[in-house]
């Protein structure tokens, strides 16, 4: 794409862009205040961490609460096929601050906490040297926080609950952190892509951030492109264009495929052929009973399993439990379980009816949304490969990982 | 429009299954003896029992909560 946003400016090669650098070539970030809610809101931008919540209606809701507000910058990028928050994060670290520092003047913030995965030390050492080179009161404002390397920690409340007592386990909501998080105050937890896409939008405007966007929808996005990809990584696309049109900006598919997961973990598996038409937009694929989640295409092989991978990944999600609620730490382990005796083994009529069956019971009890990402991206597996289900032979040993 | 609906706490649900006892129109436990509640208003008439398997719980994971339905 010609017009770059968030990964406009120096190549991405020469690393963090400096903070004289970033203000020379944007101008300095506006102060923010109310009509900056308002333009987000006009902007129509939803988060970029996997939900696609609106984001000036979660300012709103910060903002109505009289108390002053903690802001929590989320870069955990968890999800173990994504890319590019530690991308943007590496490469613009000032466009996140920017974004997290015009959260806190809107909502008067006392707290800014720069939330990174312990894993991404690169993008902790960018961060860590940006927050360094703003003046002051922002430098003394803001502090990093590492994120332990756990599926769940970068849900909000795990969030919450990292900066509050250092254990980033997701805990009970309501309250939503947006109403009582860090210390009971109102907390902004907002990915870190989010925050950049903020950043721009203060400066230019919701009409400008509309001025992008293919068949209906707006903006743009980071997107991570995985698996059998000629040049695997992550791109930054108008929101609306297709699967195929987006692989193609990374050189087409390496070999050839039967699948595509959508959204990551948490999202769905779309057979090839259907993938490659539709729209990377959160409205378009929500329409459609699918979700972007945080933007990951992963390009599943035709000569990997589709049986296999998914009892590989159920298996790790399986893991990635908090084993805070009993439904998802034994209804995930079951389910896993059940899955690895399928690839295992090979296909048995019990086993698939328990998939079934567990897989519809476990969504929605538990205290966060993970047995939900896990389920429906079980039952997408169902759904795309049930040929390969209802006839799998036992060769998961044959297969490496 | 008011309607009841319990809810739970996840993590503070040990699995004890009293609700399911006590409240067996509404409530039944999944395979690892968790509860299942029925995702509907709870009628009238099984208010009090919804009562008392709320009070009954050990942990006090399970709340009776009254939502405004406006038609
Ligand atoms: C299990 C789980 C893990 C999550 N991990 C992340 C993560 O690593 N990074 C992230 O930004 N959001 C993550 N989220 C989503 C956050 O809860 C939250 O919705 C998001 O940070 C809000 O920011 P946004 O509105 O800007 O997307 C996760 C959610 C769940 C349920
Ligand atoms: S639903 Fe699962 S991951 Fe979420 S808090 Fe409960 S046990 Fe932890």
């Amino acid at each position: 794409m010609s017009n770059l946003r968030l990964l406009a400016g120096p190549d991405l090669s020469s690393g963090a862009e400096a903070f004289a650098d970033h203000n020379s070539r944007l101008g300095a970030s506006p102060v923010g205040g109310r009509e900056l809610i308002d333009t987000l809101t006009r902007s129509g931008m939803t988060g970029r961490g996997g939900a696609s919540f609106p984001v000036g209606h979660k300012w709103q809701s910060v903002a109505a609460s009289k108390r002053s507000a903690v802001v929590i910058a989320n870069g955990a990028e968890g999800e173990p096929q994504s890319r590019k928050d530690r991308l943007l994060m590496t490469t613009r670290p000032h466009l996140v601050l920017d974004g997290a520092f015009l959260a806190a003047r809107t909502l008067r913030a006392k707290q800014v906490v720069i939330y990174v995965g312990d894993q991404h030390q690169a993008a902790w050492a960018a961060m860590a040297r940006a927050l360094a080179e703003r003046p002051e009161p922002e430098r003394s404002l803001a502090r990093m926080a590492a994120a332990p390397h756990r599926y769940v920690a970068g849900e909000s409340s795990a969030a919450v609950h990292l900066v509050d007592s250092g254990v980033a386990t997701p805990i009970t909501t309501p309250p939503h952190p947006r109403d009582r998080g860090v210390a009971g105050a109102p907390t902004l937890v907002q990915n870190v892509e989010t925050l950049a896409h903020v950043a721009l939008i203060a400066r230019y405007g919701d009409a400008w951030f509309r001025s992008a966007g293919r068949r209906g929808a707006i903006g743009t996005l980071l997107v991570t492109l995985a698996g059998a990809v000629k040049r695997p990584g992550v791109v930054e696309v108008e929101a609306g264009t297709t699967i195929e049109e987006a692989l193609a900006i990374a050189g087409g598919i390496s070999e050839p495929s039967t699948a595509v997961l959508l959204g990551g973990y948490f999202g769905a598996w779309v057979k090839a052929s259907n993938a490659s038409e539709l729209p990377l937009d959160a409205a378009a694929l929500h329409a459609q009973g699918l979700s972007l989640g945080c933007g990951v295409v992963g390009v599943h092989p035709a000569s990997r399993c589709g049986v296999c991978d998914t009892a590989r990944i159920m298996r790790y999600l399986a893991t990635e439990s908090s084993a805070q609620c009993g439904p998802c730490f034994f209804g995930l382990r079951a389910l896993s379980d059940a899955c690895s005796r399928v690839a295992e083994r090979g296909t048995n009529r019990e086993d698939i009816a328990r998939l079934k069956r567990w897989s519809v019971e476990v969504q929605g009890r538990g205290a966060c949304k993970h047995p939900d990402g896990a389920v429906i991206f079980l039952r997408s597996a169902l759904n795309t490969f049930s040929d390969e289900f209802a006839a799998h032979p036992a060769h998961w040993r044959q297969q490496p990982a | 429009m008011s309607e009841l609906h319990l809810t739970i706490d996840r993590i503070k649900c040990d699995g004890r299954g009293l609700c399911a006892e006590l409240l067996p129109e509404l409530i039944h436990l999944d395979d690892w003896g968790y509860p299942i509640i029925a995702p509907v208003p709870i009628p009238n008439q099984l208010a009090p029992h919804a009562q008392r398997a709320v009070a009954s719980c050990p942990v006090l994971a399970l709340a009776l909560k009254r939502t405004i339905r406006s038609k």
